[in-house]
């Protein structure tokens, strides 16, 4: 069976997990109160989603 | 490849998956807005719309194709008087879901999924609009002006409705 011939460096290591960042969640500003909030997804502070009151802002 | 399939399994068994449209379903008759998880929700927009649009029409054949579907008298009652009635004028489209974020324990990202007809609301101004171009070519003028009041009047009365 294949074998590693060198332990994998620091920096070789490193290099590989340059690409495994997790992405910024986008925000959009709340229309009704100003927080922000996810792109589609009701406000979690007033419960708001495209300019009306959808959830209690309690459960959301 | 994911060709053509259809659906989600929702980590269930047929039986398992059957049951639980099923109870979603008696709980969104029941309550007419019921929060789940988006993947339940979405599924159960493709269960219950069909079962709405029979319920439309009362006659003994739609009442028995809802209730081999759904295997519960109080649920089709209740459809049969009451949903389907108030949604004759929609031509599908009977629910509407939003996303509420995500769920403590799990991590399971959650949503509202409610009855249109039962939950308020005509479309504001802006989606009142665009719903009117996408229909043929007549001018897509009318009704920006009655939107802002209507829309005052719900809010109110959702608000009022969030309060108790």
């Amino acid at each position: 069976m294949a074998h590693p011939k060198r332990k994998t460096s620091k920096a070789r290591r490193d290099k590989r997990r340059s690409h495994h960042a997790i992405a910024d969640v986008t925000l959009a500003k709340c229309s009704n109160c100003g927080e922000m909030h996810r792109y589609h997804h009701a406000c979690a502070s007033c419960g708001y989603y495209r300019g009306r009151q959808v959830v209690n802002a309690a459960n959301a | 490849m994911r060709h053509r399939v259809k659906g989600r399994k929702l980590s269930r068994t047929a039986s398992h998956r059957k049951a639980t449209m099923r109870a979603l379903t008696m709980a969104l008759v029941k309550e007419h807005r019921i929060t789940t998880t988006v993947a339940k929700a979405k599924e159960l927009r493709s269960f219950v719309e069909p079962i709405i649009t029979r319920s439309k029409e009362d006659n003994l054949l739609n009442r028995r194709m809802v209730f081999s579907s759904l295997q519960n008298k109080e649920t089709v009652k209740k459809l049969f008087a009451e949903i389907g009635p108030q949604s004759v004028d929609r031509p599908g489209g009977y629910t509407r879901v939003i996303k509420l974020g995500f769920r403590q324990g799990d991590g399971a990202e959650m949503a509202m999924i409610e009855l249109v007809d039962f939950n308020d609301i005509k479309p504001e101004g802006k989606a009142t609009k665009k719903k009117r171009t996408r229909r043929a070519g007549k001018s897509n003028t009318p009704t920006t002006t009655e939107a802002p009041k209507a829309e005052a009047a719900e809010d109110a009365a959702d608000t009022a409705k969030a309060a108790e």
